[in-house]
């Protein structure tokens, strides 16, 4: 229904690539999700693809019934942020979905080099819990209706993103 | 919330639909009207009437079917949401033509935490109540209503039946009514 992002990306998102491109897609995702999975290599190759002209923001999107480990994924990866290593986890945790229970995060925090103790910290505190909720706050009111769900320069993108659509439109919308 | 069924108004809408000119003729209902009264099943043993929940707002959103894809992602997201409606004092009701069975399976499957009503028989009598039955595949259209706590529609929202329409639309309208 709503085809507009809210709020707009700001600091407060993870970006990935260069911040003042004139291209911006973001992701509202959920860690569990299978097709979540299934797009991960396919946003790799769209930005290895598009290079400098495209700025890549994930936004948590946890569906906590259907996939009762996402939230907590959610969690690990927003903890991995306080130690600036998002994208380190956001990655490893789409690279094993099929292990997401806490004893798997830990696993993957030390994997990529966090600091186990402070993890530990970090993913109680309240401010984790909430980015992960105000995330998925956004996405509803943005008109998230499933996961993976992308929205292009602030609009709902509704096409295809599997083969070489979305490549196709961001490469028409430079 | 009065019992308003308008029995002439329905057989003048099936005498439309037996014409096989238009499939759905009739439109929603309009927004300020009372919202009629029904009773379904919401569970295999109880049932709910809609004046049982004058004093909150509710969202009635109907569905085409149980375990249809877009169906599922549409009432998961909702189950995920529902701590966003009741901040507004709302109840959402999930109503499709499907049986008291089905509905007892899926919403157990998907462990939804609010209810399925059964407009099972006769089939899709509160759809067609409300406008919003497509009578081609004899199923609910995929629709929303929000009603005030004094039973008054106050919003509704026709979707095109392949597309989740989001949980956005329902939040704006139950933020509308809070800050009359």
């Amino acid at each position: 229904m709503s085809t507009k992002l809210k709020p707009a990306v700001s600091s407060k998102d993870h970006i990935q690539g260069n911040k003042n491109a004139a291209l911006e897609l973001v992701e509202y995702g959920d860690y569990q999700c299978g097709h979540c999975g299934h797009a991960y290599p396919i946003i790799k190759a769209v930005q290895q693809e598009m290079g400098n002209k495209l700025k890549f923001v994930f936004r948590n999107f946890p569906l906590s019934e259907p996939h009762p480990d996402a939230f907590k994924a959610a969690v690990a990866a927003e903890a991995a942020a306080l130690q600036n290593k998002f994208w380190e986890m956001h990655d490893i945790i789409y690279e094993n979905q099929e292990r997401l229970d806490w004893k798997a995060l830990n696993f993957y925090a030390e994997k990529i080099g966090l600091d186990a103790g402070r993890f530990q910290e970090d993913i109680k505190i309240n401010k984790v819990t909430v980015k992960v909720e105000d995330d998925f706050e956004s996405g509803v009111r943005s008109g998230v209706n499933g996961t993976p769900s992308f929205f292009i320069n602030g609009e709902k993108y509704d096409g295809d993103w599997e083969e070489s659509e979305l490549l196709q439109y961001l490469k028409s919308r430079i | 919330m009065k019992h308003i069924i308008n029995i002439a108004e329905i057989k003048a809408w099936m005498l439309m639909a037996v014409s096989g000119k238009l499939i759905k003729t009739k439109p929603m209902l309009p927004i300020g009207i009372n919202a009629p009264e029904f009773e379904l099943n919401s569970t295999p043993d109880q049932k709910l009437k809609l004046s049982e929940l004058l004093g909150k707002k509710v969202i009635l959103a109907f569905y085409p079917a149980d375990w249809s894809p877009v169906c599922g992602d549409q009432m998961t997201l909702y189950n995920e949401t529902l701590k966003f409606f009741s901040k507004h004092n709302a109840q959402l009701l999930g109503i499709s033509v499907d049986s008291k069975w089905c509905h007892l399976a899926f919403s157990k499957h998907n462990k939804f935490h609010f209810p399925l009503l059964a407009d099972f028989e006769p089939k899709g009598m509160v759809a067609k109540l409300y406008g919003v039955y497509d009578e081609k595949e004899g199923e609910c259209q995929r629709a929303l209503y929000v009603i005030d706590e004094q039973g008054i529609i106050q919003w509704n929202y026709l979707s095109p039946t392949g597309i989740n329409p989001g949980a956005d639309g329902i939040l704006e309208a139950l933020e509308k009514l809070d800050n009359k």
